[in-house]
């Protein structure tokens, strides 16, 4: 089947994050071509500033090299802004005349600076502030000029204002207003700002209305209003942006002041989505990076067609990045009527930090020069929490509640699991101190690498390295990580997220990339491997039986003499008298010699040559039943009992529930084997409290339990949480197992990883976030597929048959 | 009397491609199995199908480089001379082995070449 195209106008932050959400949901969906005007591949945007000032370089911010594009099939085509978009075709053509079909367009062309229409405006000199390009212009014009000017004194035009006096330029900044920032900060803040940046020997004319540029050639002064100039060999224009809609309008697309798009980022056209600032979403445009990645989250989504992702808006928060400058700002900073102000000033030490009250309710913050908590507070705003009992101490921030003695803590030892670190990417303080222990990271580049946590602005960076400091000690040592086996110095986690990012699909492949010290690995590397490529590409990876343990080679359990055990699948442990009848008769035809009740209620017939397997299969098959998989890192059993079909305690009919929990999971691959029981009632019969995944039934429903094991350390389950339907005790299980599968370490069993990733990390991936554990479902269905194929049926109709015969029979 | 060497009788197995690479197959014999071994590189070698340690078929380990897992405990031999890694100690009888013309032969004298 041909697979459906995906064309992507604009190359851009937002563009870029929905693709890389895209492929994490549905790696191999679409031909996916990417068309950008810039000439250069996808890079951090916000991050200009500081190349403009000279603490990084262009480099620094790629943050989709060409090379990546590749490794993930797509087409980039850089240099080639799309001219037409032909809907009624569905075409799009490019400047330099391609023209190529699609079959979904999404449209992300971002925004473009407003330029004041003055007289001079077009005389070379006078730029805008946007992308690579202008950054380069505004260098170059910094070595060959002295006098700049940025007209606009808001976020942008301080950042441009600030770079280009590092490159040695004399910079004054216009703006319209009495002051700075006025769409982020209250005047008392914006007061503290402005003579922060004066003392750095920044020039300020406020309330000054441009009224024309004047040159010759070249820009020479910008003259306002009131008749004064001031020289100028530079003029950048920051007084804001708008969103490039002109390519949408031409296709006849509908725009109001941004391409309109619903809840699921669609336009007025089905067949195209839209995202980034040249959309306008319940009648809002966004102009920062958090919202349109939760934009692109949405609409990956969708475009993964999942179809249960919803965009509501956004509360934005701001941070300058202006080194030396701490300011934050969020929501309704300036108050009014309604709402009430706390406010903390301290000139001297240069700190402001004003918190703005509706209804009980945080509406709006703004902080200078002491930000620190800023991450707090948005998160209460976000939550609408009822702050009237912290009221007292808020504006000190989150250290100091409750009781004083925090002392010596610093600010991330304080802040709680679910508190977000990293507003751009949406990372929290749980998902950073997982990855440092999990993956064993160490610096601030593994974190910005596995979390994306400080990849964007970089106004977090300092929380990052506090988490990493109390995470691992003071002093930054290496965590023992433990290499995967002795070929390798990889750890499971690396090795596990190099085959997914690196797109390894065989043995081969990891060997190489990873430089493996043995050339066809061994006996403990190849058949994690072998799992860890089958869990991460299901569809395009070929199962290896010679990196399997002979148990999964041979689908039956090798016993001490040489022979195999064979146990057919029981579902649920219900059985008939025919099911009884076929495995008698076949012990009888096989001349099994032990007949024996297991302890995962099945039943056991052991003592069979390897030849033999294939043919008690074939009896056993046609006999309808499947592999029980007793000898596989797989779905074991499902323990039953009778529950409410006899039992006169029983609430629900635990046995149905079972055999409908076998039916979804068999045939699935885990990490290690996997085990489940369904009780009637909570006297438990069937022990669902030391299983992988226990139910048990309540008057209301079902409670799901986790991370149970009866083996060698007893381990009772925790509580998941609690269900009402059979389709949902489906849903969570299945969702539990995928999570399991993606993220635990080969032969680690539930009960160690849930107790090294903790409990609140499973209950927040499986109950808490209903879009992710509806897609680690539909993930696990999707695998299944290919799972539930009977590999006794395969095995008794010829399949791997050399498995099974010897070469030659001698008398000698 | 003298004592004569034993001719080496050589048996024929077939074509290498019946022995998945990195795999085994089993030559059935009365005076007890034989595992043949194919190396990635096409090598084959052949060992007594008995682990040293408490008699596990070898033909069902994991093979890799030139070395075998015996599936019931994971000794390691070596697949040329059947000696265990250190620190397990014991050895598996090693027979010889030949390709021609891409089939397969073994000597069942053990030992001798
Ligand atoms: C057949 C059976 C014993 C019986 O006759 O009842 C059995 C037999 C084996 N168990 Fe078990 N276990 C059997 C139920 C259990 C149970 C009880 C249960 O499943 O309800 C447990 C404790 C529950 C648990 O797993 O949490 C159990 C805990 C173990 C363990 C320890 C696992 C652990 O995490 O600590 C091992 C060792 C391992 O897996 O590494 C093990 C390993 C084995 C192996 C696979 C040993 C081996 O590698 O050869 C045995 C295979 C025998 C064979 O060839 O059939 N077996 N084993 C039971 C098969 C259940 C089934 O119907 O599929
Ligand atoms: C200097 C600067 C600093 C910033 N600082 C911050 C900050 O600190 N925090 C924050 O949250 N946000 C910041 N922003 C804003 C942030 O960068 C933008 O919100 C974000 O980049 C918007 O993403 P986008 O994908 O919608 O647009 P873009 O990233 O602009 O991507 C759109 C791309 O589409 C291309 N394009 C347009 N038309 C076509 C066409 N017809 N064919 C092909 N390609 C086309 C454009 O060339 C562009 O590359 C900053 C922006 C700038 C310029
Ligand atoms: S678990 Fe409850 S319902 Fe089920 S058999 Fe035991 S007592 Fe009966
Ligand atoms: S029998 Fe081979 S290792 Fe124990």
């Amino acid at each position: 089947m041909q697979k459906e195209k995906l064309v992507l106008i604009g190359n851009g932050m937002a563009g870029m994050r929905t693709i890389e959400e895209l492929l994490r949901l549905e790696p191999a969906l679409y031909d996916i071509t990417v068309f950008g005007a810039e000439p250069h591949p996808n890079y951090n945007r916000i991050l200009l500033s500081p190349v403009l000032s000279g603490e990084k370089t262009i480099d620094e911010i790629m943050l989709n090299t060409r090379a990546w594009y590749d490794e993930h099939g797509i087409t980039l085509h850089t240099g080639d802004p799309v001219t037409d978009i032909d809907r009624k075709r569905r075409i799009v053509k490019s400047r330099s005349g391609r023209e190529l079909p699609y079959d979904r367009l999404l449209l992300a062309t971002g925004s473009y600076p407003f330029m004041v229409p003055v007289p001079g405006v077009d005389l070379p000199g006078v730029m805008g502030y946007r992308d690579i390009a202008d950054v380069d212009a505004m260098i170059a014009a910094a070595r060959a000029h002295q006098q700049a000017v940025v007209i606009g004194g808001g976020l942008l035009g301080l950042e441009a204002a600030y770079g280009l006096q590092q490159q040695g330029m004399d910079v004054t900044v216009v703006h319209l207003l009495d002051t700075l920032m006025e769409r982020q900060l209250d005047k008392p803040a914006a007061a503290l700002l402005q003579a922060s940046l004066e003392s750095r020997g920044l020039r300020f004319l406020m309330q000054a209305q441009t009224a024309a540029i004047e040159g010759t050639d070249r820009v020479e002064r910008v003259r306002f209003k009131d008749g004064s100039a001031v020289p100028a060999d530079l003029v950048v224009m920051a007084v804001g942006i708008r969103p490039n809609i002109a390519l949408a309008q031409a296709a006849g697309l509908y725009c109001e002041r941004g391409i309109v798009v619903d809840d699921t980022m669609l336009t007025y056209d089905p067949r195209i989505y839209a995202i980034g600032e040249c959309v306008q979403h319940r009648g809002q445009c966004y102009g920062l990076v958090a919202p349109l990645f939760e934009q692109a989250k949405v609409c990956a989504n969708h475009l993964a067609r999942l179809g249960y992702g919803r965009y509501q808006g956004s509360v934005t928060s701001t941070k300058l990045k202006v080194t030396g400058i701490d300011l934050f700002s969020a929501g309704n900073y300036q108050g009014g009527e309604g709402c009430e102000e706390i406010l903390f000033q301290d000139p001297g030490a240069g700190v402001y930090k004003k918190l703005v009250i509706r209804d009980n309710k945080l509406d709006g913050a703004v902080l200078y020069g002491d930000t620190i908590d800023g991450a707090w507070f948005f998160q209460l705003m976000r939550q609408g929490t009822d702050i009237s009992g912290l009221r007292e101490n808020l504006l000190f921030g989150q250290a100091h509640l409750g009781d004083a003695g925090h002392g010596g803590q610093t600010q991330a030892a304080a802040m709680s699991d679910d508190m977000q670190v990293c507003d751009c990417n949406g990372v929290c303080k749980g998902e950073i101190v997982r990855a440092i222990t999990s993956k064993g990271l160490f610096t601030l580049d593994d974190v910005k690498l596995h979390t994306k946590a400080a990849a964007s602005c970089g106004s977090c960076t300092g929380l990052v390295e506090q988490l990493l400091a109390s995470t691992l000690g003071s002093d930054y040592s290496a965590p023992e990580a433990k290499p995967l086996c002795k070929c390798t110095d990889y750890t499971h986690d690396q090795v596990r997220a190099a085959i997914r990012e690196q797109h390894l699909t065989s043995i081969g492949a990891v060997l190489q990339a990873l430089d493996w010290r043995e050339p066809d690995g061994c006996h403990v590397c190849r058949p994690a491997l072998n799992y860890y490529l089958l869990s991460a590409w299901p569809n395009e990876t070929r199962d290896d039986g010679q990196s399997r343990f002979i148990n999964e080679r041979a689908h039956a359990n090798i016993q001490k003499d040489g022979t195999y055990s064979v146990i057919p699948r029981i579902f649920g442990g219900e059985t008939s008298p025919q099911q009884l009848r076929a495995i008698a008769d076949a012990a009888d035809k096989y001349q099994v010699r032990t007949v024996k009740i297991t302890g995962g209620q099945r039943i056991d017939l052991l003592g069979l040559t390897k030849e033999q397997l294939p043919h008690i299969w074939k009896d056993l098959t046609d006999a309808g039943f499947v592999s029980g998989h007793a000898y596989g890192k797989a779905l074991r059993t499902v323990k039953t009992c009778v529950g409410s079909e006899w039992c006169r305690f029983g609430v629900q009919n635990s046995t149905k529930m079972g055999i409908e929990l076998e039916e979804l999971t068999w045939g699935s691959w885990t990490p290690h084997k996997f085990k489940m029981a369904v009780s009637g009632c909570p006297r438990n019969c069937a022990e669902a409290t030391i299983k992988d995944f226990g139910v048990v039934a309540i008057e209301s429903g079902w409670e799901l339990h986790v991370g149970g094991n009866g083996g060698v350390k007893v381990r009772a389950t925790d509580v998941l949480c609690r269900v009402e339907t059979p389709e949902q005790v489906k849903e969570y299980c299945g969702a539990f197992m995928q999570v399991y599968r993606e993220e635990a370490r080969y032969l680690e069993r539930t009960a160690p990883w849930v107790e090294r990733v903790g409990i609140a990390y499973v209950k927040k991936r499986v109950v808490e976030d209903e879009v992710g554990r509806k897609a680690l479902y539909k993930r696990f269905l999707e695998s299944q597929k290919l799972a539930q194929v009977d590999p006794w049926k395969e095995r008794a109709t010829g399949a791997e048959a050399h498995e099974f015969t010897s070469l030659r029979q001698v008398n000698a | 009397m003298s004592a004569v060497m034993p001719e080496p009788t050589w048996v024929a197995l077939g074509p290498i491609d019946s022995i998945p690479r990195l795999g085994a197959r089993v030559l059935r014999r009365d005076g007890g199995d034989i595992a043949i071994f194919r190396t990635t590189d096409d090598q084959v070698f052949a060992l007594l199908n008995r682990c040293p340690h408490k008699g596990g078929p070898l033909s069902e380990g994991i093979v890799y480089g030139r070395t075998v897992a015996c599936p019931l405990h994971n000794w390691c031999l070596d697949l040329a001379t059947g000696q265990a890694k250190a620190p397990d100690e014991g050895c598996a009888p090693s027979f010889p082995v030949r390709v021609e013309d891409g089939h397969v032969l073994v000597s069942l004298t053990p030992g001798a070449d």
